[in-house]
This record gives structure tokens, C-alpha cells and sequence, in this order.
């Protein structure tokens, strides 16, 4: 058990209305080779404080608080240049939007390539070597990295981006809802890949997502956020087994179960209110 | 079994699409290959798929919003594949959609009222004072107020947004209700709330609903039954229980088999 990332007290607000608190006094640690979810729906501050995590919040906002030590370090106020060097380096990032996320113009190996020549220095055959072994790693044959992203599948593409965030061997990755836009046999299937990949480099895995089902498959320890505050963590079988936090148990009675037996039931917002002032 | 509503006769569809380097070729899609189904009266069949899987274009030429290559659609007695002008028209109040994405389909530039009555208004169903009447109830009905009428849809969250989607879509009391991924683009606990309003609407009102989504765990809480496209081709149907206890194909195994946290969030 290394504690690799502890978060501390982080705080956002916007730059014009500091006492809107977006992410408010959150604070939970990392280790190596365990996967933490953070679960939440919109608006409750879960992609911010994986944002805030990389430094990579908008300049709208602004991380009013806290301390992310990082391997140590604490990665709050240090400079644009050294945080660079982590982002892609000791700390991979996986978003969302693969489509997005790509440049259409270049081929993938360019794509995965540029990191290992910005991190590693890499140049000539040990570039391309090293482009191959990567995408062998996540699935796709060697011979696709002269195709641009939009020969790709969604699935593939979302590999792609995967061998990207793995080029220089992070110590930790941040996945911001990576299956959200795939079929759910997809989803299976790179859900599947990040677990291996996670143990076989032995990685610390800080997973957002919004879907119950997905934290279920993948996360170690869960941390549960509702308008911007953590309202329960723990171990994932603890919460999704034994939820504490009437939030928690009301979000999770909204989530369909693949066999019909429950039946579904709506947040009681009114009762809830109630029962957080009580 | 209650009788059949809706049915669809080798529905057959196909675009052409542009493929290879610079999309210099093309190539045809087959988007609808011999594709039938029933809808029986007062129950949900769900269609699953994954994208590219031809299910919204089925939701589509259900409607004849796309136009299709050779298959009928029964409706009533007729084929609406070969109905055109007012004849369409007509049938079309009977025939409604529900649309996945409330922030797409709502017209930014119209107030709520307007959205919602426009559909009476074209069909001159009732005085202006009724259909205004209709409206509100209409509004009030799916957890809106009369207040409400005076707003645009930016003014509203996207569970309010569906539900103006739904009130727009069942003020003209329809017999069929298209559903294309209606809960696909909200928070787990407004999509609790929206199927739970679409499943009182529909024993109220009588409703069939043709349900098109790609959330396994959705379906199995709303269908009475099930089709299963792949490529275009419907490859499975049957009950709710029947396709999730005993799926008969391979695909709907590996489907089923994906669910997110199947075993661990069982009940």
C-alpha cells in the first residue's frame, strides 16, 4: 500500500462569485494499483476535482483551496512548465470525447508518438518501436499507425487514446468518464483493458464516471459527491452493498438492475434536504 | 395478447455513404434490411441496439419522417408508407415521437405554450380557450405549471426540457408514441423520474410506445418486449423475460453479457 495522491481540503469556486463553492472541502488519497471512482451526477463536482488534480481548470475558476500531493509534491502553485512535464509523464489523462481529443490530420502513431518525443526524447526506430509495442498493448495491430483517427471505430479511437496516456509508463491515470460515448460491449472491453493495464503497471487509477454499474466493474474504493461535497467513500463493495449516506442509497435505488426486480424510485430532493439539515 | 397497433412489413432502407481516403467512394449502407415488427396495443416494445445498428432510422420510417426504399407500415387499417399529404397528416396525431436529446428538439425561439399547442393548432382541434385549457393540463400533467407557458426552453433543465418534449408530443392524445432514446441524456435520477412518468402516461392515456434505446438495464425495467437489431437486421424478438432469461443469439448474449455491474448491483 503507497499512498501515491492524497487530496486535501481541494475548493473551487468561480473567479466572480468566490462563495459559490463548486467543489467543496474534498479530500481522499490514492494508492498504487487501486482504482478510486468518484461518482456523482452532473453538477456535483466530480470532473472539476479531476480537473483541479491535473491543474487543468478553466480560467473561470478557480481552486480557492487545498493541497494535491502528488508522489509528495504538492502540485498546487507550482509552475505551468513542471506541471507539464507530469501531465503525460508521471500522470496519464483519458477523456471522454475520443473524437474529440484527436488531431484528424495526423496519423495515430504521429499522435502517440509526439509524447514520447516531448517525455522521452525518443527519435528514429526506437520511436517507432515503441509506437508498436503501445498499440500491441491496447489492442490494435501495429500496422494501423499510419491511419488517421477517423478510420477508426469509436472503440479503437478511445485505444488510442489509452496507448497515449500509458506512452511514458504514468504512475497514475485520470479517466474522466473515458466510456460514456461507446456501446456498452465496447465499454466492456475497454473497461476491461484499463483494469488489466492498471495491474500489470501496477497504476493508481482515478476513475470519473456518473453509472453505478461501471463503478460495480472497476473501482476499489468509491468516493460518492453531491453538489460539490464528498458525502461518502469507502471500500466499493461498503458502498454499493451497505451505502451509508441517504444520498448514496437514494442514487442508488434510481439505477435500473438489469434483471427488473426492483423497482426504480426518483430522488425525494424534498426528503432529502430535510434529512441533511436534520 | 391485445390486439396489434402498429405493424411493419419488410421495412427496407439504405443510404449511401461515402468511404475510403477523401471519401472519393461510396459504398451503400444498409440501414433496414427486411426488418419486421408488431406493436400491440397499451404495451412497450423496446428496440436495442448498438449505434449503427439501424434502430433510429426504424424509429424514422416507422413515422415516415424518412422516406423508406419497400416495406408498409399498418397503421389503422392503412399503409402509411403510401398515405402523402393530408392524408399523412391526419394520421400523423396519432403517431408521435419523443426525441432523445430535449435541448435539440425544443425550438429556442418559442415559448413553451406555443411548443406544446402547436400540434393542436395544426390540426385545429378545439377554440383557441380549449386548446389553451389542453395545454395547461397537459403541462400541469407531466409536473409543470401553467406559469410555465410564458417560458423558453433555456429557462428549463434538461428533466423539464423531456418533459415538455412528452407534453408537446401527448397534448394531441396520440395511440402511438415513438420513444427515441428518451432518457439517454439525463441524470440517473431525472431518467428514474421520466420512465416513471412515461409509464403512468401510458396507462392513462392508452398509450403504445415504440421504445428505442441502447440501455440494457432501461429496457428491462420499461418493455413488454423486445427486438434486437444488429447491422440493420432485426436478429431477436420476444418477451422481456424471454430475451433477458434465454437470449437466443449470440450477439444478445454478448449484449446482455456487457451490462455495466450486472452481477454486483443485482437485487
Amino acid at each position: 500500500m503507497t499512498e501515491l495522491l492524497r487530496i486535501e481540503g481541494l475548493t473551487v469556486t468561480p473567479q466572480n462569485a468566490p462563495d459559490k463553492l463548486l467543489v467543496n472541502n474534498v479530500s481522499f488519497t490514492l494508492e498504487s494499483g487501486k482504482t478510486t471512482c468518484v461518482v456523482g451526477e452532473s453538477g456535483s463536482g466530480k470532473s472539476l476535482t479531476a480537473l483541479s488534480v491535473m491543474g487543468l481548470l478553466s480560467s473561470q475558476l478557480r481552486l480557492a483551496q487545498g493541497k494535491v500531493i502528488f508522489q509528495g509534491q504538492d502540485l498546487v502553485g507550482i509552475s505551468n512548465d513542471e506541471l507539464r512535464k507530469i501531465r503525460g509523464g508521471r500522470i496519464g489523462m483519458i477523456f471522454q470525447e475520443p473524437m474529440t481529443s484527436l488531431n484528424p490530420v495526423l496519423t495515430i502513431g504521429k499522435q502517440i508518438g509526439e509524447t514520447l518525443i516531448v517525455h522521452q526524447g525518443l527519435r528514429g526506430q526506437a520511436l517507432k518501436a515503441r509506437i508498436a509495442a503501445l498499440l500491441e498493448q491496447v489492442g490494435i495491430p501495429a500496422s494501423r499507425a499510419n491511419s488517421y483517427p477517423d478510420e477508426l471505430s469509436g472503440g479503437q479511437r478511445q485505444r488510442v487514446m489509452i496507448a497515449m496516456s500509458i506512452a511514458c509508463e504514468p504512475v497514475m491515470l485520470i479517466a474522466d468518464e473515458p466510456t460514456t460515448a461507446l456501446d456498452v460491449t465496447v465499454q466492456a472491453q475497454i473497461l476491461a483493458l484499463l483494469n488489466e493495464l492498471k495491474t500489470r503497471m501496477n497504476m493508481a487509477m482515478l476513475f470519473i464516471t456518473h453509472d453505478f454499474g461501471v463503478v460495480a466493474d472497476i473501482a476499489d474504493d468509491v468516493v460518492v459527491m453531491f453538489r460539490g461535497e464528498i458525502v461518502e467513500s469507502g471500500p466499493v463493495a461498503d458502498v454499493l452493498h451497505n451505502p451509508q449516506h441517504p444520498y448514496t442509497q437514494a442514487l442508488l435505488a434510481c439505477v435500473p438492475d438489469a434483471d427488473g426486480k426492483r423497482p426504480l424510485k426518483p430522488i425525494d430532493y424534498a426528503w432529502l434536504n430535510e434529512g441533511a439539515a436534520a | 395478447m391485445s390486439e396489434i397497433i402498429l405493424s411493419a412489413r419488410n421495412l427496407t432502407k439504405s443510404y449511401k455513404q461515402r468511404s475510403g481516403r477523401f471519401g472519393l467512394g461510396t459504398m451503400l449502407v444498409k440501414a433496414l434490411d427486411h426488418v419486421s415488427l408488431d406493436l400491440r396495443q397499451g404495451s412497450t416494445l423496446a428496440v436495442v441496439g448498438e449505434s449503427g445498428s439501424g434502430k433510429s432510422t426504424l424509429a424514422r420510417c416507422l413515422l415516415q419522417l424518412l422516406p423508406l426504399d419497400a416495406g408498409e407500415v399498418l397503421f389503422q387499417g392503412q399503409d402509411l408508407a403510401k398515405l402523402s399529404g393530408s392524408a399523412l397528416r391526419e394520421q400523423r396525431r396519432y403517431l408521435q415521437m419523443v426525441f432523445q436529446d430535449p435541448f435539440a428538439s425544443l425550438n429556442p425561439r418559442m415559448r413553451v405554450g406555443q411548443i406544446v399547442g402547436e400540434g393542436l393548432l395544426i390540426h385545429q382541434l378545439g377554440t383557441r380557450d380549449e386548446q389553451h385549457d389542453k395545454v395547461v393540463r397537459m403541462l400541469q400533467r407531466v409536473g409543470l405549471s401553467e406559469a410555465d407557458m410564458q417560458k423558453y426552453p433555456h429557462q428549463f433543465s434538461g428533466g423539464q426540457r423531456q418533459r415538455v418534449g412528452i407534453a408537446r408530443a401527448l397534448v394531441l392524445e396520440p395511440k402511438v408514441v415513438v420513444c427515441d432514446e428518451p432518457v439517454s441524456a439525463l441524470d440517473v435520477s431525472i431518467q428514474a423520474q421520466i420512465l416513471l412518468l412515461l409509464k403512468e402516461l401510458q396507462q392513462e392515456m392508452a398509450l403504445s410506445y415504440l421504445f428505442i434505446s441502447h440501455d440494457l438495464r432501461v429496457v428491462r425495467h420499461v418493455a413488454d418486449e423486445v427486438a434486437v437489431m444488429y447491422q440493420g437486421k432485426l436478429i431477436e424478438q420476444g418477451s422481456v423475460e424471454s430475451i433477458y432469461d434465454a437470449p437466443a443469439q449470440e450477439y444478445t448474449r454478448n449484449l446482455l453479457q456487457s451490462i455495466p455491474g450486472r452481477r454486483a448491483l443485482a437485487a
